[in-house]
């Protein structure tokens, strides 16, 4: 009996050594796109969502103020340990460009903020030292707006390493002085709408693509493996073509003098041009062009791999071709729907090269506000708050996906 | 009198690029409530033959009846066929209950009685209580067993299958033969049946249609057909032969004097006309032919090659000249067996051996 007990010992032993050896073969030739992947991939996402939240400028600008502010009730009169701090902290800001950029954050909390920041740092020293109050009216004879509380409130609002407020912008919320959350005056904001819009553009290309590429995918998938591959070449042509290229002649046909207003007018189906260009059509039109293949080729392979034979059970059965069509074929290619319409929908909701060229002030989605934020404003704050959110309602898609493909476990 | 067949192909062809044939002039009957099976090798038209017979191919010419009315232009979902597939083809997407629903639903059933039917058509597969199930979570027979309910559930006028039990292993599929046969039994309803399969063809078939190079070679019962086959195809398609080339020396009424190659003179009977001269070929089955110690008439001199030990039977292997080998099924237990080497000779008696020209 024993015996027998150590030779099954062995034998574990044995079988857990070899798969020892199987997994570190394989994390070795996974290795190099393992790296790849952390350093051009998930470093970066890292990098954005950190910050998306990270507020570096002010605590480390005005520390002492921040101390000075911490136990501050926000709405009476600033105390004068903080004046002393603030003045303390501007002596220490040695070089312009640091308390520029502590004017610049400041500024994009409360208007005017620079110019105050500024010239209170270009004043200094200031004459009086020691003294907290005799600080306060110096500065306030400096300028009078620095009696009022809210350049007090911007500075221990963002005192912390870490904000929310990016976030919150970004759908259209704010932290009131009291930390409270609320919804950003409708003047102000545009997220919501931008988001919305972004989604919509989305769905709708989405949609036309899967109406223009099912049809085409079927007819592909019923043909010789040869031809079909010929064809499938020929889709994927607009991939050849740099994506300017592709724009640019989208605006040379769908002007108002161009190929296809010509071409309506000269078969006289109207009698005034139709504006295609700078608009939601134009922008509609050529990404459902550049993503149609994202759409053909998940429903290729799927359709592909259905035998005819089920519409063929089907119609013996008794169905009528286009029920049986309906009811057996289409639940069969769910999978690859929900695959091109998942790949289509979340490479649409990035879109920023051609709403920008192809479409008017109100057909810009989220990518363009990102842009404006990182090359105009210099804000990377928020851009990386618009992007955080686009990787979220990715992920939340994705989600979604995933649900849906379980629930189907014979799709899957 | 002749009563109406079920269906009858009157002229049927069938060609897909407009040069060749793949059914040729094709006159058949399907008689009311019997088990036809089309067999053939691939390539002989039995599978355009059903799938016309189905629907989904349309005949070139000719016109196919269905109870003397002409269907050759029905489309394939108002024929009422039930249909097997080779593949099951039962829907991924839907339980083993749905799918045998499915054409119950098509036909607008109310839901008590179509729940009903189900429940007993996989009772007569065997398999109730099996109905939330999804095909993939079946066995290949259990697969089979509901594709067969689902196309005998609403009561079709016939049902057509395309070589079913393809997919099974053997054990499997010799189990399924005899279920088959038996169901065709207790329904009565007519079954068309596509096999290569020569043996399956032969277990379970009323009658067998053999196809070969898209044309109708033979129809007769499987006995007939082994005993009796029309030509030199048949001979050789259904069943094992020994098939020895010959030119005929004399005709005597029904029978043919043959002479071989290796000099033997062999008599037979002759189907089909030939004159004196014609190259022909000598047929017989291996269990028709006896092993001799010393020659005598209708006998060939042979040399044992090989021999294979089956339990109730040998089967030896022997040559007769360089090219040509015998097959001859020895019963156990009859007499000495030959050795590996032996001079023998082979009798072939004359009311077994049939000559094809």
């Amino acid at each position: 009996m024993e015996a027998v007990a150590d030779t099954m010992v062995d034998v574990r032993a044995a079988l857990r050594r070899d798969a020892r050896r199987r997994t570190a073969t394989a994390l070795l030739l996974v290795l190099p796109l393992a790296l790849f992947l952390l350093l051009t991939f998930l470093v970066p996402i890292g990098a954005l969502l950190w910050r998306a939240v990270d507020n570096p400028e002010i605590a480390r600008a005005v520390p002492r103020t921040v101390a000075a502010l911490a136990r501050w009730d926000a709405e009476s009169p600033a105390p004068d340990a903080a004046y002393a701090a603030f003045v303390a902290d501007l002596l220490a800001l040695r070089e312009q460009t640091d308390a520029g950029m502590l004017a610049r954050r400041l500024n994009t909390e409360v208007g005017g903020a620079r110019s105050l920041v500024m010239n209170a740092w270009r004043a200094q020293p200031l004459p009086a030292t020691g003294d907290a109050a005799a600080v306060r009216a110096q500065l306030i004879a400096l300028d009078p707006r620095w009696e009022e509380p809210w350049i007090w409130q911007a500075i221990a609002k963002n005192g912390a390493r870490l904000t929310p407020d990016y976030l919150l912008a970004a759908v259209d919320l704010k932290r009131t002085t009291d930390g409270s959350i609320v919804t950003m005056d409708a003047d102000r904001s545009a997220f919501r709408r931008i988001l919305a819009r972004t989604f919509g553009i989305a769905a709708i290309v989405t949609a036309i693509t899967l109406v223009l590429a099912y049809p085409l995918a079927w007819w592909l998938s019923t043909m010789a493996p040869r031809r079909a591959n010929v064809l499938l070449i020929i889709v994927l042509v607009p991939f050849w073509t740099s994506i300017l290229v592709r724009v640019a002649a989208w605006i040379v046909l769908l002007q108002s003098g161009g190929l296809v207003n010509q071409t309506l007018r000269g078969i006289g189906l109207i009698d005034e041009p139709l504006a295609l260009l700078f608009n939601r059509t134009g922008v509609v039109i050529a990404m459902v062009h550049i993503l149609l293949p994202f759409m053909v080729l998940p429903l290729y392979s799927v359709m592909k791999s259905i035998p005819r034979e089920y519409v063929r059970a089907a119609v013996s059965l008794g169905s009528h071709p286009l029920a049986a069509f309906v009811r057996v074929y289409v639940p069969q290619t769910y999978a690859g729907v929900a695959a091109g319409g998942l790949l289509v929908f979340i490479l649409a909701i990035g879109y920023y090269v051609t709403p920008a060229l192809l479409g008017g002030p109100e057909d810009q989605m989220l990518s363009y506000s990102v842009a404006q934020y990182a090359n105009v404003h210099l804000d990377w704050g928020m851009a990386c708050a618009l992007g955080s959110v686009l990787l979220a309602a990715t992920l939340v898609l994705y989600a979604v996906y995933r649900r849906f493909a379980r629930m189907e476990p014979a799709l899957a | 009198m002749a009563e109406t067949p079920l269906v009858r192909f009157a002229g049927v062809q069938k060609s897909y690029d407009g040069i060749t044939l793949a059914v040729r002039d094709l006159d058949l009957d399907v008689r009311r409530g019997e088990f036809l099976t089309l067999l053939g090798p691939s390539g002989s038209g039995k599978t355009t033959t059903l799938m016309m017979l189905a629907g989904f191919e349309t005949p070139s010419g000719g016109e196919i009846l269905f109870d003397g009315r002409p269907i050759t232009r029905t489309p394939p979902h108002r024929r009422n066929f039930g249909m097997v597939f080779q593949n099951y083809a039962l829907f991924p997407h839907l339980t083993v209950g749905d799918n045998v629903a499915y054409p119950l639903t098509v036909r607008r059933v109310p839901a008590a009685e179509r729940e009903q039917r189900v429940a007993t058509a996989l009772e007569m597969v065997r398999l109730g209580g099996l109905t939330a199930r999804r095909p993939d979570q079946l066995s290949g027979g259990q697969r089979q067993r509901v594709a067969l309910a689902r196309a005998l559930v609403f009561d079709p006028a016939m049902v057509l299958m395309d070589e079913p039990l393809g997919a099974l292993d053997k054990q499997l599929r010799e189990h399924m033969q005899v279920e088959l046969k038996d169901l065709h039994r207790r329904l009565g309803v007519t079954f068309v049946y596509v096999t290569h399969d020569q043996g399956e063809a032969l277990a379970m078939s009323d009658r067998v249609a053999v196809f070969n190079d898209g044309a109708l070679q033979q129809v007769d019962t499987a006995e007939r057909l082994y005993e009796e086959p029309a030509n030199r195809f048949v001979s050789g398609f259904v069943g094992d032969n020994t098939a020895l080339a010959g030119r005929v020396a004399a005709i005597d009424r029904d029978f043919a004097d043959v002479a071989l190659e290796c000099n033997a003179t062999l008599r037979g009977r002759l189907i089909g006309p030939a004159a004196p001269g014609a190259a022909v070929q000598v047929a017989i089955r291996p269990e028709r032919v006896v092993v001799r110690e010393s020659g005598g008439p209708n006998t060939v001199p042979a040399t044992v090659q090989d021999i294979v030990y089956l339990g109730d039977h040998l089967r030896l292997r022997c040559g007769i000249d360089e090219r040509t080998t015998a097959t001859v099924k020895h019963p156990v237990g009859s007499g000495s067996p030959p050795a590996i080497g032996a001079r023998t000779h082979l009798e072939f008696p004359a009311e077994h051996v049939r000559i094809y020209p």
